[in-house]
């Protein structure tokens, strides 16, 4: 595990730190698929750590594991050194969980749900009735408290399911692609408060379609593809590791783009034909759009930006990251 | 993971938050919002049955042997058995039906499930709503037993207990079925058995009409034991048989407990 000592230099994971959440050779089979295949990964007290994968990937199996709501089929699973699969009731109560499909519970009204939900909890109403008017203010839902779940829309559900999993002030926050469905203003509000329980000692675990998220919120984060863990280390590891500094775009136009792979299949380090447009990696982009006119090539655009986890993503696993 | 190497405690720990508790408010407020006409009809089914069979029928037929053999008149032969059939269907579908929608659809167990509740605090939550639904029609029914004139004993009174048992039975039993169910078609076939446990287990006409395997077939299934249990209560008719009847629920409900308690994990944690 070369990338865990390189995190470890680079002081993401302090050394000596205990790990709240330890998996070792991790196996969920369904049927003939592994959904989760020998999965190890350790996260530190504190630490915001990212699962990037493809669908089908194996994140939701990985994070109900964690929870215990899933019976793996092999390995180890610790959470703060207990197994969620012999004592979940115990582990839970210090999780946060945001499920990847909202489950609000649409008999009860928007309040009711979190103070229900707080109840599951055993916390008592004295605490649950101011909480949850002020998880309501933060989901911005406070003049919908009354409102029947199914009136919502599918971003207000959203929010109302991420205030829902801060309602026992958890140690440990499981939030599977938490702001999908969410408009920039609400994803803001919720990176705001991630960042600020993080301060507060509360350790993320996140998994996510949008490489920004990604590079904003996880100290360290492991790229999964079918039930593997292909990669690990921080965002700017990874890059460094799995990119070159630099990448060069060029469209040709949908015919032509294969044709003129052929042909630049040697400039830059490496090449990659999308559907749309050539990626051309390289340590420097303007050299390689040099050396693509100078093979008699004009492409219709030219772009050369640095390299971005979505290179990585791509790289590691042959497929783009938005779909 | 082995299962078998798990010590007991443990095993009990993993399963169980003891906030069972939480479950029943859920219920209860869900209750509370809910349309009552919804509540209702659960009530008035077997009301319906009853004025529909018992005076449409019962004027045709008079009366019938009853307990002991003794001649009862047909709308007081049917309602205990009524009552009894009712209390299967009502904790049948509260453990099958919507124990399987909220699961699949609803996702109202994810939800608990993703919380310091266990499996087990949301079975016994669950069964303890589908007997607090029993009770509440049960005791509906025999206000409409006393109105009608078809209650002739103090050990009546105790038809209320005995339906509350017959839910137990049935809910708990139902819980583990849902475990192994995977479709709502599947579903189909929990109704297929009761109809016609329902139709032949001497709800509206003595099993004596039946060949003799028949009516061995009905003797060894659940809702006979309830329906004989109901009518000796109902005319105060108590014999060693009667406490057969009592004691064959209360053996099936400490199966079904036992059998719901082993497939909590394949029924709530898949
Ligand atoms: N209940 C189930 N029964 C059978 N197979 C399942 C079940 N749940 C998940 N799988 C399979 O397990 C694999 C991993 O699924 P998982 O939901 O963990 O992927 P994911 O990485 O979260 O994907 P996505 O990005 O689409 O959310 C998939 O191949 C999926 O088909
Ligand atoms: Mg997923």
């Amino acid at each position: 595990m070369t990338s865990r000592a390189t995190a470890s230099t680079d002081g993401v994971v302090a050394s000596g730190t205990q790990a709240v959440i330890r998996a070792v050779g991790l196996t969920k089979v369904y049927g003939r698929v592994r959904a989760v295949d020998g999965v190890s990964f350790e996260i530190a007290h504190g630490e915001s750590f990212g699962l990037l994968g493809p669908n089908g990937a194996g994140k939701s199996t990985t994070m109900r594991i964690i929870g215990g709501t899933l019976q793996r089929t092999g390995g180890v699973m610790t959470v703060a050194g207990l197994d969620p699969a012999e004592s979940g009731p115990e582990v839970r109560a210090h999780l946060g969980v945001v499920p990847q499909e909202d489950n609000l519970d649409e008999e009860l009204s928007v309040r009711d749900n979190l103070i229900m939900y707080g109840r599951y909890f055993g916390l008592p109403y004295a605490y649950l009735r101011p909480k949850a008017d002020e998880l309501l203010e933060f989901a911005q839902l406070a003049e919908w408290a009354k409102a029947k779940v199914g009136d919502l829309s599918g971003g207000m559900k959203r929010r109302l399911t991420i205030a829902r999993s801060l309602v026992n002030e958890p140690q440990v926050l499981l939030l599977d692609e938490p702001t999908t469905g969410l408009d920039p203003q609400a994803r803001h509000v919720l990176w705001d408060r991630l960042f600020r329980l993080k301060e507060a000692g509360v350790t993320l675990v996140v998994t996510t379609h949008f490489m920004d998220e990604a590079e904003q919120l996880c100290d360290r984060l492991v790229v999964m593809d079918h039930g593997r863990i292909m990669a690990e280390g921080t965002p700017r590891e990874l890059i460094r590791g799995y990119s070159t500094r630099e990448v060069l775009e060029v469209r040709f136009g949908a015919e032509h783009n294969a044709v003129a792979a052929e042909r630049l299949a040697d400039v830059g380090s490496r090449l990659e034909v999308l559907p749309d447009r050539l990626l051309i990696y390289a340590d420097d982009g303007d050299a390689a759009l040099r050396q693509v006119a100078a093979r008699g090539l004009s492409p219709i655009t030219s772009l050369v930006r640095r390299s971005s986890l979505e290179d990585v993503f791509l790289r590691l696993t042959g497929r783009s990251l938005i779909d | 993971m082995s299962t078998l190497a798990r010590p007991r405690g443990r095993r009990l720990a993993g399963l169980y938050g003891r906030n069972t508790r939480a479950v029943l408010e859920r219920g209860f407020k869900v209750i509370k919002n809910q349309n009552w006409v919804v509540m209702l009809s659960g009530f008035f089914e077997p009301v319906f049955y009853l004025l529909a069979m018992g005076l449409g029928l019962g004027g045709l037929v008079g009366s019938v042997p009853g307990p002991g053999g003794h001649p009862i008149a047909y709308t007081a032969y049917i309602a205990p058995a009524l009552l009894a059939a009712s209390a299967m269907n009502g904790a049948v579908y509260d453990s099958t039906w919507n124990v399987f929608f909220k699961l699949r659809f609803a996702k109202i167990y994810h939800a608990m499930l993703q919380t310091s509740l266990g499996p087990m605090d949301i079975a016994l939550g669950e069964i303890t709503m589908a007997l607090f639904r029993g009770l509440l029609y049960a005791v509906g029914f025999m206000v409409v037993m006393l109105v009608m004139g078809l209650v002739t004993s103090r050990w009546a009174v105790l038809m209320i207990p005995v339906a509350v048992l017959i839910a137990l039975g049935f809910a708990s039993l139902g819980m583990a079925v849902t475990s192994f169910l995977k479709s709502f078609q599947q579903m189909d076939i929990v109704a297929l058995t009761l109809l016609p446990m329902f139709l032949f287990s001497s709800t509206l006409f003595p099993i004596s009409v039946f060949p003799a395997a028949i009516q061995w077939l009905v003797m060894a299934l659940p809702l006979w034991h309830g329906i004989e249990l109901m009518r000796d209560l109902a005319v105060g008719h108590l014999a060693p048989a009667t406490a057969w009847h009592a004691l064959y629920f209360v053996v099936l409900s400490v199966l079904g407990i036992w059998f719901t308690a082993v497939r909590l994990r394949a029924l709530f944690l898949r």
